[in-house]
């Protein structure tokens, strides 16, 4: 079983992202779950969401405390918010943001294990013209995890994104473009 | 053949109303209603069901709204939370006492105060005496089969009683997993059409709903409606045996989970119990002869049943996830409790109240009570019995 945690603002999709993984996931035959934790709602608060995928049904409901892989999509919190507790050594931790590992590294209160940061506004203002945040991270975490197939997890996206915008086809493309990019683009640290 | 898919637990709900396409849905739209009624109002605006959908200005007028129908002849729905539930209160004794099989889809969480949003029992457990049958679920997959089994359970002859369908909130309701579900033909099949015998505008038979029950004859009504309860005993067991039989998957009024040999058990609901599954899974690899039973049904309370379940077992714990301030344990303690009390031989039996307010419980939280079990069971020494989890000290 993998366990993720994600951290983002509310409004910026986390959440969304969550359930975007759980889908993909979902369509490469895994069991998931994606659920949100829910405090005082306000745009801009601090939000977690979570993923479980599993070979079987997982009967464990609580939070993850110690997740596998975290996901931060806003690095301004990284000062605030301890985006590292109970993240696993032999897991990684992906940001979103413009920085290099390396660069990251200092603001990690001492996490031992791979930091990974993705650009995720740069991709996406590339492909989408503006910035959702959440195509380019979700394919940096399946990167990241391997909890998918690459080529699985590509293929299942576009049919999703088919049928998803069957109104909207000139969509699609440029959603394909932001995950085939963000997958290749990752930065991995030491 | 079942369908593969990924829902919330929201979305099983109204995926099985839609499914079964009710006659009236009566809502009221905002805050603390749940997302039933939004994803249900996209399936009336696509024109998947032709339910009547009414919207109303307060969860008071949509319980009345459905009474109304359900009186009327119609099946009705609909669904709430929270305060939500709270203020239906008055009307869920009229549906109850006019037996009036309306289903009510609950999304079960806290009550004010302090405010909070997340998931307990308080809302429900509230209602317990009500007249509502209760049906409780671990997942999304058990939400939507209770669902499924709902309606017939409810409208049946020997019950005729509104029915709550309870989620958790959040962990269940805003949760995506797996879930089987079956096809619409299949679910209508074994849902059936509701043919009350009796109801307000059959003309060859004119009757009276919810008249002034002088003295004289008040107790026999409640009585009778004590009856029905008992009643529904049987029918829910009829309808899962046949709900296994259509569908393939097995429920009753409780799921005991490892409890063949168990000498320590815990008496718990809801997602929950899932959690607790698996620190029951690692004390069993180490040896613990520990097991659970996860109540589906609290109303009726199967309280025969699961004394038989309990009677072999040396130490007990019932989770509690509502404080009911009686200062003597919770609800679900007390029938316990009561329900055992007339074993020849009875464990010892500990309440403890958790997860208030969307308060986390984890597998470790559930292995920490086996391990007070197993010393009470070695001591024969309760210690406190109510007592409250994880909370501050002061």
């Amino acid at each position: 079983m993998i366990e993720i945690r994600w951290h983002g603002r509310g409004g910026q999709g986390a959440k969304t992202a969550s359930q975007l993984l759980a889908d993909a996931a979902f369509m490469a035959g895994k069991y998931v779950q994606s659920f949100p934790e829910y405090g005082p709602e306000r745009s801009g608060a601090p939000i977690t969401a979570y993923n479980r995928i599993s070979e079987e049904r997982c009967s464990v409901h609580s939070n993850i405390y110690d997740p596998d892989y975290v996901a931060v999509v806003d690095e301004t919190l990284l000062e605030s918010v301890d985006v590292t507790g109970g993240l696993k050594t032999s897991g990684a931790i992906i940001i979103n943001s413009a920085k290099s590992p390396d660069e990251l590294k200092p603001h990690l209160r001492g996490y031992a294990g791979r930091v990974c940061t993705i650009d995720a506004r740069e991709i996406s203002q590339r492909n989408l013209g503006a910035y959702f945040p959440n195509t380019p991270m979700l394919a940096a975490v399946v990167a990241v995890s391997g909890c998918v197939d690459r080529e699985q997890f590509l293929k299942d996206m576009e049919e999703s994104y088919r049928h998803k915008f069957a109104k909207k086809p000139q969509v699609v493309e440029g959603n394909l473009k932001c995950l085939r990019e963000a997958m290749d683009e990752v930065r991995y640290g030491a | 053949m079942s369908i593969r898919e990924r829902l919330s637990g929201n979305e099983a709900i109204a995926t099985a109303m839609r499914q079964i396409n009710p006659d009236v849905f009566a809502m009221f739209p905002i805050t603390p209603s749940t997302e039933i009624p939004q994803y249900f109002a996209q399936y009336v605006a696509d024109g998947k069901v032709d339910t009547e959908f009414i919207c109303v200005e307060s969860e008071h007028s949509s319980l009345s709204a459905c009474l109304g129908a359900e009186a009327a002849g119609c099946r009705a729905v609909t669904a709430t939370s929270s305060a939500g539930l709270s203020f239906m209160n008055e009307v869920l004794y009229v549906a109850a006492s006019s037996r009036l099989p309306v289903v009510l889809a609950v999304s079960c969480r806290a009550l004010t105060g302090p405010i909070n949003i997340n998931h307990d029992y308080s809302d429900s457990m509230a209602e317990r005496d009500s007249g509502f049958i209760q049906l409780y679920a671990e997942n999304n997959q058990e939400v939507y089969d209770n669902y499924l089994m709902a309606h017939r359970i409810a409208e049946h002859p020997d019950v005729r009683l509104p029915l709550m369908v309870c989620e958790d909130g959040f962990i269940t309701s805003h949760a995506i997993e797996n879930i089987e579900l079956e096809e619409d033909a299949a679910v209508k099949a074994f849902v059936g059409e509701y043919r009350p015998e009796n109801y307000l505008l059959k003309k060859e038979n004119p009757l009276a709903v919810g008249p002034y029950g002088v003295s004289g004859y008040y107790m026999e009504a409640r009585v009778a409606q004590a009856h029905a309860m008992m009643n529904a005993k049987k029918v829910i067991l009829d309808v899962a045996a046949d709900f296994e039989k259509t569908f393939g998957r097995s429920y009753g009024f409780f799921e005991s989970y490892r409890m063949e040999d168990a000498e320590l058990a815990m008496v718990i609901m809801g997602s929950s119990a899932g959690t607790a599954k698996a620190a029951v899974d690692e004390l069993r690899a180490e040896g613990v002869k520990a097991g659970l039973v996860k109540i589906r049904v609290f109303r009726p309370f199967p309280g025969e049943e699961l004394a038989q379940v309990l009677s072999g077992c040396k130490a007990v714990a019932v989770m509690d996830k509502s404080e009911g301030f009686s200062a003597n344990g919770g609800p679900l303690y007390a029938e316990t409790a009561g329900a055992c009390f007339n074993l020849e031989q009875r464990p010892k039996m500990v309440d403890i109240v958790f997860g208030l307010g969307g308060r986390d419980f984890t597998v470790e939280a559930a292995r920490s009570v086996y391990g007070r079990l197993e010393q009470i069971a070695r001591t024969g020494e309760t210690g406190p019995l109510y007592t409250h989890m994880g909370q501050r000290e002061a």
